[in-house]
């Protein structure tokens, strides 16, 4: 039983911010943390009227702008085709050393949760090994995996499942 | 077990995550939809018992007696004898010869008092019919949101009365349920039902665990973007980041005293097994192998940790001491299969259920004195073990009509259940410890 007054309105307020929340649960976990402003890595900018200099790695002429790695089943080498797609990425980073970025590598749905979790992170190691031979410094580069819980095809087709054994450069906020 | 109604919200945790305690004040129970469960499976052989409605209960707003005729008949290995409506109470003189004609070995009775102060007394007795003899009973007294605990307590202690084991209906279930694209993190009772949010989040929740004392859960959460390892304690919704390392932080577990935890990081590169205080001091690296370790789990007596590693080639499960490699090579303890992840020991130490790949996601359990493998599930895409308090079922993710339920199936393979949840997934289940 709640005994004074400056509870009873705590507990109104509060229940109204939970209620409140409840209803924008769509912003609820992703809107107002700082960090959390990532860049969209897929054609939703518009070319013709954004000034890219900010953001290269959004500009679809850049060669920034191919940011997804994709791997073949139960692997976690890097294509020999996409070596050189991440040359362009090293050197923007070794000319630019306080942008940061996350690789994050991803799984299909083969397979069990957190063993998965560490298969991913593989892909993401395997990305940022390029990069660091290529000189980028440790201190840019912070690899996750979200395992196969992120999928960005849910079917099991093979064509699904090979977009989904993928890791993501993405560019941080500064 | 009494819920704190004036633990106070942090409102800045509100706005950006919605980390919810739960309490009776807070956001209310799931209203959507119940989870629901669907018996395929069960004992070979079933005790027939009879529960009758209870004295005065059809006042109450939740009927003690039909959740324990629920609990015991959901459990697998009892039947229930059709009782019809009457109400039968605790100190009724009751004429065991007539029941013994309705084919039941056992009678349940009972009577709900109102105490006047929101509270009520659940009295009940049980009888042997077999033996022509009362076996006593118990008195719960609950608060009136609280009539579904005084059911599962009364189950229980059916349960040890009639077989001398512990009962598991009084523990309660943490999962994540998968809406569109939200996740809740539950915690309900073992049927699934009574089911509140601990956490809602755009982003995925994975890998809940109990703390040994029931009070705490510890889980991933990707709100930030990356897996992070909290530690929350239900009774208040407050938590404390326990592992945000850079890299990966996951597959939380506890240590038997509850005052540790093993947990899975990349912060050295690959994937590695640490330990780390509750209050997340004191991280140390208790593995050692140049491949991914990772899905620690102790033994009940603290002296090894189980895990998952793929330093062989496949996946694996292997065992070493708690104190880590340093203290005596790594052994490894699955063989039959190619693909073997998700160890959990089982509560007595005796078994460990695990995940093969064969032909299919599979669940099984290993004797582990005796080395003997056995496949408990006809479901493949299965996942997440984890046992209940009696070691006498394993919880599990999985499949059915393809969405993701989670399953129930006893150690003897014999009880089956499904339970789902319409219009959503459910998955990544922790079956919690007995509340003392």
């Amino acid at each position: 039983m709640l005994k004074n007054t400056s509870q009873e309105v705590l507990r109104r307020l509060s229940t109204t911010v939970v209620l409140v929340s409840v209803l924008a649960l769509g912003a609820c976990a992703s809107g107002v943390k700082l960090d959390d402003v990532t860049p969209k890595n897929t054609g939703s900018a518009s070319p013709t009227s954004k000034d890219f200099a900010n953001n290269p790695w959004n500009d679809p002429n850049s060669p920034l702008y191919q940011k997804s790695f994709y791997f073949d089943f139960d692997n976690y080498t890097v294509k020999s085709a996409d070596q050189s797609k991440l040359d362009a990425h090293a050197k923007y980073l070794n000319s630019n050393k306080a942008q940061k970025i996350a690789i994050q590598g991803n799984t299909d749905d083969q397979g069990t949760t957190e063993y998965n979790l560490a298969l991913g992170q593989k892909r993401s190691d395997a990305v940022k090994k390029v990069l660091s031979l290529l000189g980028v410094s440790d201190s840019q580069i912070e690899t996750i995996s979200f395992g196969k819980e992120k999928p960005k095809s849910t079917a099991t087709d093979d064509a699904s499942r090979a977009e989904n054994r993928r890791a993501d450069i993405v560019y941080q906020d500064k | 077990m009494s819920l704190n109604p004036t633990s106070y919200l942090n409102i800045k945790q509100l706005i950006s995550v919605c980390v919810i305690s739960i309490s009776s004040i807070c956001l209310a129970p799931m209203s959507f939809a119940q989870m629901q469960i669907e018996i395929n499976g069960v004992g070979q052989s079933r005790y027939p018992i009879a529960v009758t409605y209870f004295s005065s209960e059809s006042s109450l707003p939740t009927k003690v007696s039909e959740v324990v005729r629920n609990d015991l008949a959901n459990n697998g290995y009892f039947s229930i004898i059709d009782t019809g409506f009457a109400e039968v109470a605790e100190n009724a003189n009751v004429d065991l010869g007539s029941w013994s004609s309705k084919r039941a070995n056992a009678l349940a009775v009972g009577t709900a008092t109102p105490l006047g102060n929101g509270q009520f007394e659940i009295k009940y007795r049980l009888y042997d019919i077999v033996r022509n003899q009362s076996l006593g009973g118990t008195t719960v007294t609950v608060g009136k949101d609280e009539l579904r605990r005084a059911g599962h307590v009364i189950a229980d202690d059916i349960v040890q009365r009639l077989t001398g084991e512990r009962g598991i209906f009084s523990t309660r279930l943490s999962y994540v349920v998968k809406n569109g694209k939200q996740f809740q993190l539950m915690i309900s009772d073992s049927d699934g039902q009574n089911a509140r949010t601990a956490l809602s989040s755009n982003e995925p929740i994975i890998s809940p665990t109990w703390s040994p004392d029931g009070k705490r859960v510890a889980y991933v959460s990707f709100e930030t973007k990356k897996p992070v390892v909290y530690v929350h304690e239900l009774a208040t919704g407050n938590r404390i980041v326990l592992s945000n390392q850079k890299g990966n932080n996951s597959a939380p577990t506890w240590a038997p005293n509850g005052n540790k935890l093993a947990l899975s990081l990349s912060k050295d590169g690959n994937t590695q097994i640490y330990t780390i205080n509750a209050d997340g001091t004191n991280l140390k690296r208790i593995s050692s192998s140049s491949a991914i370790d990772t899905e620690p789990q102790w033994s009940p007596d603290g002296s090894l940790i189980y895990f998952t590693s793929d330093r062989g080639g496949s996946p694996q499960i292997y065992k070493m001491s708690s104190h880590g490699e340093s203290a005596g090579n790594a052994q490894r303890v699955t063989f039959r299969h190619a693909f073997a992840t998700s160890p959990r020991i089982s509560p007595d130490g005796r078994y460990m259920a695990y995940i093969a790949r064969a032909g299919g996601y599979k669940l099984q359990l290993l004797d582990l004195r005796s080395g003997e493998v056995s496949s408990l599930t006809s479901t493949s895409y299965d996942e997440t073990p984890t046992f209940a308090a009696n070691g006498k079922f394993v919880l599990y993710a999985t499949r059915s009509g393809g969405k993701p339920v989670l399953a129930a199936v006893s150690v003897d393979g014999a009880v089956k259940q499904i339970l789902s949840l319409p219009g959503a997934d459910v998955r990544e289940p922790a079956w919690g410890p007995f509340l003392n």
